[in-house]
């Protein structure tokens, strides 16, 4: 087992143990911390692939956003009275289990058929992934300016969509809303 | 003289030769370098804190014109050590009902967020920790962990007034990021790539002399990045008990402290580097250690403005501080981006002199709007007088639109 | 180093482990918890394919990542509105039990 081996099952093991704990932790505040351990698995994960940007990307989009969102929504939404009491799986966890266990067996029977999964991902050279090739797919009219400008839109959208769902409307003079 | 010339390299070879001639196999061999010099790195930035703080504490005492710490050692430089002792040594208060895995997370992630960025700054020439290709992003991305911790530490008090605090912490972290990153991205169009070292290597001119206004705005953004003053309300006293940190006793506080003024030095540390060159300087390239030595004077001058800045300015309000965010830099360094993009992009192959001065320019100008804009929103109304001199009686007229106000 | 097969079956292992949680959490977050799970799951794969394709073909497959991009941006927007409703729900019901949330069921 070569050094960079072992790496990348104590890796996937940290990811794949905080993972599980991230949806059976009893109180919300541990699964979301636990589910930022995951997180920063995958960036490391992405790390091993050489995907560097992505790395860097996932911790600062995932771990430095949607983990802080989602801690907020948990403080924003608690009842601190039953949290501890009551379970954290709904009835019928089991066969829920169980599937998740079966499409997991499909998967990997899937990707055991396929003769070409035993390659060896080598190292490679530094500036394979190109970033600069990367920003001009982005803006070319006959790459993928398209998803890109979408995306953009998406985005605004989520924004203004989101500020009003949020927002704590006050009554109008006269009580109409 | 080679040790002299490149203390790290010399270390190094030495370091894989005596490893190797144990019969180490070469692999563990690097392992056990890397570990090492990760080690190196962290004690002895850690170490140096105690010296950033007690220049702080001399330098504001003489800017409020008293002396600094004087009794403990010669200039009072032993006045560190007494502190770590006492806070070594105090007692570790536990808040009834505190959630304990984030209350006591929340010091560590805090210092190790800040170290992890001195792992992507190159110090010289061949003095750094590794050269990511991403550097930039990286640093941003390690930067932002930081906030975690200070979420984890309001929760795990059991404090509503921690929590508070907690929230406007991470609200005007997070709102300072948009316009950091977008000023981030003035140094990488001149460049041509995200990596630190790239970014030095390429500043035969500083970038402060090509952009001053993104130098200015980035400087701004780091400074309400790390929480110092006039960006403070996040640990001020009168500011909701001082904020996420009330419950920390002892070591865990001093933690927060390490981290704090850590943090500050290590944006003196990125300022320089992005901004000033770096370790460049007659000489650096060659021998690696002058370039080390460079690199320390100028990070110390821009530590010393943090430090003039916190002793001279006064504490922002919540409000005004996210108007100022909000209203002012962020559509600024916007409009600044696009204009250098543009210009950068027509001006492709003239040489450096007639596009630097353009440049120039257009930072001026983006600063005189800039100008406006400020001069525009916070115009006082003045309040009229209303009845006669018997009575005189002075009335707020309530905010109307430009076009209407009376002067 | 490593074969590509550990990556895929690490990958999937997340994405049944998101799986499970999303169909068997009571509280709403927790779902969205599990949504992200499957979400960084599929990055993974994305991600392992386009350095196989980079080792196998002498061009590196943009559509990769851009791709990998997208879901990136999908997740985030997602996590915002989801959120956003669910703070919603809390303000109307005081609940975010997502059994308890029926007022539409048949």
């Amino acid at each position: 087992m070569t050094p960079m081996q072992i790496t990348f099952i104590l890796i996937a093991a940290l990811t794949l143990v905080s993972a599980v704990m991230a949806v059976t932790a009893r109180r919300m505040m541990h699964a979301a911390l636990w589910l930022i351990a995951t997180l920063m698995g995958v960036a490391m994960i992405f790390a091993t692939l050489q995907a560097s940007f992505f790395a860097v990307v996932q911790v600062m989009v995932y771990v430095g956003a949607i983990a802080i969102l989602i801690l907020f929504a948990i403080m924003l939404t608690r009842r601190s009275t039953l949290e501890a009491d009551q379970a954290s799986l709904g009835r019928g966890w089991i066969i829920n289990a169980l599937a998740a266990v079966g499409v997991f067996a499909a998967l990997v029977t899937a990707v055991w058929a396929w003769p070409a999964a035993d390659t060896v991902l080598t190292e490679l050279s530094r500036d394979a992934e190109q970033l600069a090739g990367l920003g001009q797919i982005i803006a070319d009219p006959n790459g993928y300016a398209v998803p890109f400008e979408v995306s953009s839109v998406l985005l605004v959208a989520v924004l203004v969509g989101a500020i009003y769902l949020a927002v704590e409307r006050k009554p109008q003079h006269g009580g109409r809303q | 003289m080679d040790f002299l010339r490149d203390p790290i390299a010399f270390f190094t070879q030495w370091l894989q030769t005596t490893l190797l001639g144990w019969g180490l196999a070469e692999p563990a061999a690097q392992v056990v370098g890397f570990a090492i010099g990760a080690f190196m790195a962290a004690t002895g930035a850690m170490l140096f804190v105690t010296v950033l703080i007690w220049a702080e504490r001399k330098l504001i005492g003489r800017i409020q014109d008293r002396y600094g710490p004087n009794r403990v050692g010669p200039f009072g430089i032993f006045q560190s050590i007494a502190d770590l002792v006492k806070i070594f040594i105090k007692e570790h208060i536990d808040p009834v009902g505190m959630d304990w895995l984030p209350f006591n997370l929340a010091p560590v992630l805090s210092v190790a967020a800040v170290l992890t960025m001195w792992v992507a700054i190159p110090f010289a020439v061949t003095i750094y920790g590794v050269d990511f290709n991403v550097g930039l992003l990286y640093l941003v991305a390690v930067g932002g962990l930081g906030e975690l911790a200070i979420i984890m530490a309001g929760w795990g008090s059991n404090n509503k007034y921690a929590l508070l605090g907690a929230f406007r912490a991470v609200g005007m972290f997070i709102s300072y990021e948009v316009p950091m990153v977008i000023t981030l991205l003035i140094p990488v169009m001149l460049t041509g790539s995200l990596s630190m070292n790239e970014i030095v290597r390429q500043q035969e001119v500083w970038y402060i002399v090509v952009s001053p206004l993104a130098a200015l705005i980035f400087f701004i953004t780091q400074v309400a990045e790390v929480g110092r003053s006039p960006f403070d309300l996040t640990e001020a006293e009168s500011e909701l008990v001082s904020g996420f940190n009330v419950e920390y006793s002892g070591l865990k506080f001093g933690m927060f402290y390490v981290a704090d003024f850590l943090h500050a030095f290590t944006i003196s540390l990125l300022f320089s580097a992005l901004f000033l060159g770096g370790w460049r300087g007659p000489g650096a390239a060659e021998i690696p250690i002058l370039g080390f030595i460079y690199f320390a004077i100028k990070s110390s001058l821009v530590y010393f403005l943090v430090i003039l800045m916190r002793g001279s300015l006064p504490r922002f309000r919540v409000d005004h501080m996210m108007d100022f965010n909000w209203k002012l830099l962020t559509p600024i360094s916007l409009v600044l981006v696009i204009l250098t993009a543009l210009a950068l992009k027509l001006m492709a192959g003239l040489s450096l002199w007639v596009q630097i001065p353009v440049l120039l320019v257009l930072n001026g100008l983006v600063f005189v709007l800039a100008q406006q804009m400020i001069t525009g929103f916070f115009r006082r109304r003045r309040p009229r007088e209303v009845g006669d001199r018997s009575r005189p009686v002075a009335r707020y007229s309530p905010p109307q639109s430009d076009a209407g106000s009376q002067g | 180093m490593i074969p590509m097969s550990w990556y895929l079956i690490a990958a999937a292992a997340l994405f049944c482990i998101g799986l499970f949680g999303v169909l068997s959490r009571r509280n709403a977050v927790g779902i969205l918890i599990g949504v992200e799970l499957m979400l960084n799951a599929v990055n993974i794969n994305l991600l392992t394919f386009w350095h196989y394709q980079i080792q196998v073909n002498a061009e590196p497959p943009f559509n990769a990542l851009v791709f990998t991009a997208i879901v990136f941006i999908v997740a985030a927007a997602e996590t915002a509105i989801g959120l956003a409703l669910i703070i919603n729900a809390y303000r109307q019901r005081s609940t975010i039990v997502a059994n308890d949330l029926n007022l539409l069921k048949g």
